[in-house]
């Protein structure tokens, strides 16, 4: 071991006393990244901490690490020793606005990734920020979150992000310092009209911040901006130049489609539109009347495959076949395939494109991102051949801002750092020193900027490569406008003032064009306005104020989305030659974002390493994922590290073996295996970009694949943890009909066919009387009574697995709005991960090619609950409203409701998992919510502090609660809208018709349990051409 | 029976006392034991080993209560591990002792005389190890006092439907009785050590102890009283206590737990492991202290015999459940047996099958149960045995019950390892102390029964106790008092 030579080379423990007395103040949390990895630091933890100890705390290992990292702040904080300034509490002298004490408020703005928006609520409880809700209004929300925006506000208060200007040295500067260097730098390129500036940004479509490129390109008139982000649309724009002969964006109108194939898109969870698009698939799968029918072809299992009436594996390098194929089937001229389709592929397109041509103006054909450009084009041809375009695709001009390439925009960048011509480089949030494209070796290549900058929330790889680094401010503290992906501007209000020393992109850029008088948020806030200030056409008949107030109350800018524009098939597609297919022997590798951390900018968001990615439930590192006969033939395992060789390159990573992966391929996901991503997401997962080049952003061949015989721990929450052998589990999940299944056929014939497969006894097989009081309108069909309720309302969920992805975004929800812990890897490698929602998912039929489904797994608040009766303190009893509470002061744990729950939802503080990592984390808990100590048991409560203060509210209105005034966390984020409650003995209520639905069923009824939480079935539309024999349950 | 097997030690195997015996030899004989033989290197030896081993129980005990429950092996599903299976084991362990304190008392069984003492120690032990685990695996031990029904100014007391509060009862009473009973029957003892005691400290600690008896009538024949009321009173503990342990259990949705048959199959179970734990123990313990005149081959002999009885029971208790969920046509239930019989956990219900159930019936032999060498392997066989089937009990059946993407495997932890050897580490240690302080055989009951065995054959000190003893018949009646 490397630290045990250098303990033996040993050093002297003054100098690290020194290097601790040295860094002091506001540099605490990035000196002790520094110092943590500096090998004499390290030696020294082993000498104060010994390794034995550690060791013999096997589960506690991670905390341990905690514990050392604790231990070294204190030891780093020892030098800082002196007294804090006193500080006074004293009432308002004059109260904000509308701010009444434990009452939150709620502000419209919009959270963005690489440009795209999701318009959100933030919750604001006295003046922070604790939780984000969709914005109804926003069309790239409608209500609905993904898992990055609702994770977004840890974010906002990681202690990891950068708190100060720093230069390359280490040393802390400040912005006046800054800003005198770069505009000294930039006064003297003026001469030169700039020549030798440079910026890269990943997509822009703020129109302030693109306002300003401009004015800053006009001042500079020779300067070069650059835009690079890994995962980008350059496929898909140059698919729309091969079609149309001009940069086109697609728009789909998927809720007017019934047949939609998706050929290697995750269109469902990936892309700015996508919680849209979900939320108008789901409601297409409401009624038996709009049924609509999924066809999808891709190689990695996404969240879409999993959705699709059709699924067909294949390798990514047959993806134009199919492409090719179909549009033959629509006699649409192409070239020469690739290669030809095997038999059952080809009868499986036949049936599709019979079924689209039935369908003509009715279906849409949709391809992912990372396709190549003849895909796009062909897709874009096969939809004006479909004659969809105008009924469910329209084409707008791009959304973003000066759209290039980014690939070739950051490989003109890499040529001139190389050839000395860089001679001042801002680089604005995107962190190319860690993903840039392994070939282009542009870590080595930035230092050669003569003067460069980097802006970003995190000291990251590039920043570290950087002359200076400048904290960014997080979106929640800074003014700033952004465009959805129909073009809808949302102008962002900070919630908070910057944490730290923070300044957004458009202050930076105002700052060095010499605009305003004032820096910072004000900055900000002057230059949006000025911004809209210009949209003249927006302000007919209202005054700008007026139309200020209402922007930015509501959210979304009225009037801003794009109108479509007219298209014409340009080329000849025919000319436009098909990708060669490559040796048929070879195993390709294909690069895919990952579902939770996304490019790597996440890595430091816990509440995003610890959610479960939706397929392969992995937690805290990415894999090789490969398909099942993949690993057979190669004799691998789950866990199983492989050294990848790819163009000469080589990595090691573990191998997850993922069922309905396409054969001869391998998947790695990106975002792993960074090195300054902060102490959550250091050292977590290997690095795929290792092995991506420029020339294969997204996909490869002839990849090797060679075991090591070192095998790594995968934390992963789905416990079968043997896919190859996963009858078992298969077996006893059908025997309980825990998801249940049928096709429209068969749910025509019989309706309640859910309901048939379990027996529910009646109440009146209880031994015990029940308590006499208002009668459940629901459970009286079963002859049941409920406990009287005071009130009269009794909740209940319904959710619905027709609508359910499987994406996790409830889980996220749940997390941030009930002050759910983090555990880390170990603890839930070893089980003991706090969600208090799981996502099941199951697998039904080929483990080549098998049906996918999510069943979210929460407390079902059972009327009869098992848990209440064996707690020994009365810790966990029910209350009159059906909700079966968990009083945490008064557990002790003893944790036998937990082994009583036949649900298995409860959750147990095995350690203290609440104690704060960090003084900022603690600000982010929900006030409403109680922080839960070690040693007590905790579970979902369907957000009862939702409910209370519903039911306050409703008091003091007089009016009784409806859906609109209470919604739970989880139901809120939900895009799929597949979580449903309120109350049930309101007969109006959207719980109780969906509960009368004849899908309705609970799980393990039979033990009379009779639950809260009831599933609707799935129904699945197949095609009769394709599928005949049918399938019921997993 | 002594001719055809020529032992030359153990040539009175069918007397429950050796002859030769006078009130004075055995007064002397056992009291030398603590009072004036030197601590032997074995004892020495013994005694660290189990000290050191009681240490680790504190760091244990230290760790997870600065630390957390956490550090021991259980996770989602299986929220109990080591801590309830070694409750129950512990518990179960100290059903002996009652069982041959009161029952066997109540019953007249004379036999009982010689082991009693130690095994009611045992039984003590045993519960001062058991109940450290239901304290020690709650999440906030500090907090233990809730689940007593004490007044406070919530007016909030337990929720009585909750097997675990029936537990604290049932183990704090069994503890209290159990004491107490062991007490009142060391009086008498109590008082001979204070009166052969040559140290001064050890005279004065004896003496209060003794609580001033003096051998008088009226105390006789109030001790006698107040002894055969404890026996009365401990008596139904023997089935009280094991029963409330296994409805934990039996109350309880978990299938494999949700079981009519586990109060009596606890019950036996518990006298099973008890009667092991016995054997274990007397058999080094006459050895090493030359006691074989007083614990007899007939002593261990009916101990077999008991262990055989209970094993039985305990074989149709596993009979049942597997017939149980084969009858009950339960999906569940028969999914839970298939899972012991051939999921991950096979080898555990595998050996527990051979530990309890196959090994036990060597013992239908009188060879077997007469070999000395034998019952003591025997014993620990099922001393493990019995701590597996506990495991197979709440493991397996937690491990995977109602919902497969919620299944989840267990091991105990180092901390779990640490904790358990440390009580038997402290189990160990009590015992050491016990036996060089207090008299590990009722001297009072002994010199009864050196009185007695005279009375019966008219003085003839080489006459057999009991002369008409069957050979190979199962009698627990062994003598007829």
């Amino acid at each position: 071991m490397s630290i045990q030579s250098q303990m033996t080379n040993g050093i002297d423990l003054a100098a690290v006393r020194e290097r601790l007395a040295g860094q002091r103040g506001p540099r605490y949390w990035r000196s002790l990244e520094e110092l943590a990895e500096t090998p004499e630091f390290q030696a020294f933890l082993e000498r104060e901490f010994p390794n034995g100890a550690p060791e013999v705390l096997d589960p506690g290992s991670r905390r341990t690490f905690l514990k050392l990292m604790g231990a070294s702040l204190a030891l780093a904080g020892v030098s800082g020793c002196t007294s804090q300034p006193g500080e006074k509490i004293v009432p308002y002298v004059r109260a904000p606005e509308q701010l009444i004490p434990g009452k939150p408020l709620f502000y419209a703005t919009a959270i963005s990734k690489s440009g795209f928006p999701v318009g959100v609520l933030a919750e604001s409880h006295m003046g922070r920020p604790t939780m984000l809700e969709g914005n109804e209004r926003h069309p790239d929300s409608l209500g609905g979150m993904d898992t990055f925006t609702q994770a977004s506000v840890l974010t906002l208060y990681d202690p990891d992000r950068s708190q100060v200007v720093t230069r390359r040295n280490g040393k802390i500067s400040t912005w006046d310092l800054f800003l005198h260097e770069a505009v000294r730098v930039l006064n003297a390129r003026r001469s030169s009209k700039g020549q030798g500036v440079h910026i890269l940004t990943e997509t822009v479509t703020s129109p302030s911040l693109a306002r300003q490129i401009k004015a800053f390109l006009e001042a500079f008139p020779e300067a070069v901006w650059h835009q690079y982000q890994p995962v980008n649309r350059d496929q898909a724009r140059a698919g729309a130049k091969l079609a149309f002969g001009r940069d086109v964006t697609p728009h789909y109108q998927v809720a007017k489609a019934d047949v939609i194939f998706a050929l290697g898109s995750d269109f469902l969870a990936q892309g700015p539109g996508h919680l849209r698009w979900a939320r108008d698939f789901a409601s297409r799968r409401e009624t038996l009347e709009s049924m609509n029918r999924l066809y999808v072809v891709d190689t990695t299992p996404t969240i879409t495959g999993g959705m699709a009436d059709h699924r067909l594996p294949a390798v990514g390098h047959r993806v134009a076949d199919f492409a090719n194929f179909l549009a033959r089937e629509l006699e649409i001229k192409v070239a020469e395939p690739g290669g030809p389709l095997l038999e059952h592929e080809a009868h499986w397109v036949r049936a599709l494109a019979k079924d689209l041509k039935k369908n003509q103006g009715k279906c849409l054909v949709v391809t992912g991102d990372d396709q190549p450009a003849v895909v796009h084009a062909l897709v874009h041809a096969m939809n004006q051949a479909l004659g969809n375009v105008g009924n469910t695709v329209s084409y707008t001009e791009p959304v973003e801002h000066g759209a290039v390439d980014h690939q070739e925009s950051l490989r003109a960048l890499a040529g001139d750092l190389d050839a000395g011509k860089v001679e001042f480089l801002m680089v604005l949030g995107t962190n190319p020193a860690y993903h840039a494209p392994v070939d282009l070796n542009f870590a080595q290549k930035l230092p050669k900027a003569q003067f460069s900058v980097h802006l970003g929330l995190y000291e990251d790889e590039t920043a570290a490569l950087c002359q200076w680094h400048l904290p960014e401010t997080h979106e929640l503290e800074a003014w700033g406008d952004v465009l959805a992906s129909d073009g809808t501007a949302t102008i962002q209000q900070p919630l908070i003032s910057p944490l730290y020393d923070g300044r957004s992109a458009i202050e930076l850029f105002a700052s060095l064009l010499g605009e305003p008088s004032r820096p910072g948020l004000e900055a900000g806030y002057e230059i949006v306005r000025e911004t809209w200030k210009a949209r003249s056409d927006l302000q007919v008949g209202i005054d700008f104020e007026t139309f200020w107030r209402t922007a930015v109350h509501e959210g979304v800018v009225e009037g801003t989305s794009l109108k479509p524009v007219e298209v014409k098939l340009a080329a000849d597609l025919a000319q436009a030659p098909m990708p060669k297919r490559p040796n048929d022997d070879a195993i390709e590798i294909v690069f895919r974002p990952d579902p939770t951390i996304w490019d790597g900018r996440y890595a430091n968001n816990g509440w995003l390493q610890e959610l479960p990615k939706p397929l392969t439930k992995l937690t805290w590192d990415n894999a090789a994922q490969v398909a099942p006969a993949l690993a057979e033939r190669l004799g691998l395992n789950n866990g199983d590290v492989v050294e990848l060789e790819y163009e000469g390159r080589k990595l090691e990573a573990p191998i997850w073996i993922s069922p309905g992966h396409a054969d001869r391929s391998v998947t790695v996901t990106l975002g792993y295996g960074r090195t300054r991503a902060g102490r959550v997401g250091n050292g977590t997962g290997f690095n795929a970009y290792l092995l991506r080049t420029a020339a294969a952003p997204s996909l490869g061949s002839g990849v090797e694949i060679r075991k090591t015989g070192r095998t790594y721990l995968l934390a992963g929450t789905d416990l079968h943890r043997n896919v190859m052998a996963p009858n078992e589990t298969g077996e006893a999940a059908a025997e309980r009909h825990l998801i249940r299944v049928a096709t429209i056929d068969e749910y025509r014939k019989d309706p309640k066919f859910a309901q048939e497969m379990e027996h529910v006894p009646s109440p009146h097989e209880s031994l015990y009387t029940e308590i006499e009081g208002s009668v459940d309108r629901i459970d009286r069909e079963h002859g049941a009574t409920l406990p009287a309720s005071g009130s009269g309302y009794a909740w209940g969920m319904s959710i619905n697995l027709n609508a359910c992805m499987g994406c996790g975004v409830c889980v996220v929800a749940c997390q941030a709005e009930n002050n759910i812990p983090i555990v880390g890897k170990e603890q839930v490698a070893y089980g003991r991960e706090m969600q208090w929602l799981d996502i099941d998912r199951y697998y039904q039929g080929d483990l080549d090619n098998p049906e996918t489904y999510h069943q979210p797994r929460t407390c079902m608040h059972c009327e009869n609950a098992p848990c209440e009766v064996v707690c020994p303190v009365a810790a966990t009893v029910h209350d009159d409203e059906g909700i079966n509470n968990m009083v945490y002061n008064r557990c002790v744990g003893t944790r036998y409701c937990g082994n009583n729950c036949p649900y298995k939802v409860r959750h147990f503080n095995f350690f203290h998992y609440s104690k704060p990592k960090a003084p900022s984390l603690v600000v982010l808990n929900n006030p409403d919510v109680t922080v839960r100590a070690r040693g007590v048991m905790e579970k979902c409560t369907y957000c009862i502090q939702r409910v209370n203060e519903a039911r306050s509210a409703a008091q003091i209105s007089g009016n009784p609660i409806r859906d609109s005034d209470l919604k739970t966390a989880c139901q809120s984020a939900c895009p799929t809208r597949a979580i449903v409650f309120g109350d049930v003995n309101n007969p109006e209520s959207q719980v109780s018709k969906t509960k009368a639905d004849p899908r309705n069923y609970g799980i393990l009824t039979d033990l009379n349990t009779r639950p809260r939480t009831t599933y609707l079935a799935r129904l699945r539309n197949p095609n009769p051409e394709i599928e005949t024999e049918s399938t019921h349950g997993v | 029976m002594a001719s055809e097997h020529p032992e030359p030690q153990e040539a009175n195997g069918h007397a429950i006392l050796a002859p030769g015996h006078t009130y004075a030899s055995v007064t002397d004989k056992i009291s030398a034991i603590a009072l004036t033989s030197p601590y032997r290197r074995s004892w020495i030896v013994g005694f660290v080993i189990a000290f050191a081993l009681t240490m680790m129980l504190l760091t244990t005990i230290t760790a997870v209560l600065v630390e957390g429950v956490g550090l021991f092996g259980i996770r989602r599903p299986v929220m109990w591990g080591f801590d309830i299976v070694n409750f129950v084991w512990w518990i179960g362990i100290g059903h002996a002792g009652t069982l041959i304190s009161a029952v066997l008392l109540l019953f007249k069984q004379e036999w009982r005389t010689s082991i009693n003492r130690f095994a009611e120690a045992m039984t003590l032990f045993a519960v001062a190890c058991a109940g450290l685990y239901p304290l020690m695996h709650m999440g906030r031990p500090w907090y233990f006092y809730w689940l007593l029904p004490y007044p406070n100014t919530m007016s909030l007391w337990p929720q009585w439907r909750s097997p675990l509060v029936w537990d604290v009862f049932a183990v704090s009473t069994y503890a209290t009785v159990s004491l107490l009973f062991w007490y009142v029957g060391l009086i008498p003892d109590l008082a001979t050590f204070r009166d052969r005691a040559k140290n001064r400290y050890a005279k004065w600690i004896y003496g209060i102890l003794a609580m001033g008896w003096r051998g008088s009538a009226i105390h006789w024949h109030r001790y006698r009283t107040a002894y055969m009321l404890l026996a009365g009173i401990a008596t139904p503990l023997v089935v009280s206590v094991h029963t409330v342990v296994s409805l934990d259990f039996a109350a309880g949705v978990v299938p494999g737990w949700h079981t009519t048959v586990f109060p009596p199959y606890f019950v036996a179970g518990a006298i099973y492991s008890g009667f092991a734990m016995v054997l274990t123990l007397a058999i080094p313990l006459r050895v090493y202290y030359g006691l074989q005149d007083f614990i007899t081959l007939k002593h261990l002999e009916n101990m077999a015999k008991i262990l055989l009885v209970t094993g039985l029971i305990v074989t149709y208790g596993y009979a049942l459940e597997a017939f149980f969920a084969w009858y009950s046509s339960n999906t569940y239930e028969q999914f839970m047996m298939k899972n012991r019989a051939t999921g991950p956990y096979w080898h555990t219900y595998a050996l527990l099958i051979l530990c309890n159930c196959t090994a036990v019936q060597v013992l239908w032999f009188k060879r077997a149960r007469t070999c000395v060498p034998l019952l003591f392997v025997l014993s620990i066989i099922i001393n493990i045995g019995m701590w597996l089937e506990r495991y197979v009990i709440v493991v397996t059946s937690l491990a995977r019950d109602f919902v497969p993407a919620a299944w989840n495997l267990y091991h105990g932890s180092f901390w779990d390892y640490t904790m358990y050897y440390g009580t038997i580490g402290l189990f160990f240690a009590l015992l050491f102390i016990f036996i060089r302080v207090l008299p590990v055989i009722s001297i009072a009951e002994m010199r009864e029964l050196v009185a007695e065995t005279r009375e019966r054959h008219g003085g003839d000190e080489h006459g057999h106790a009991h002369p008409d003893e069957d050979d190979d018949e199962l009698d627990l009646v062994a003598s007829s008092g």
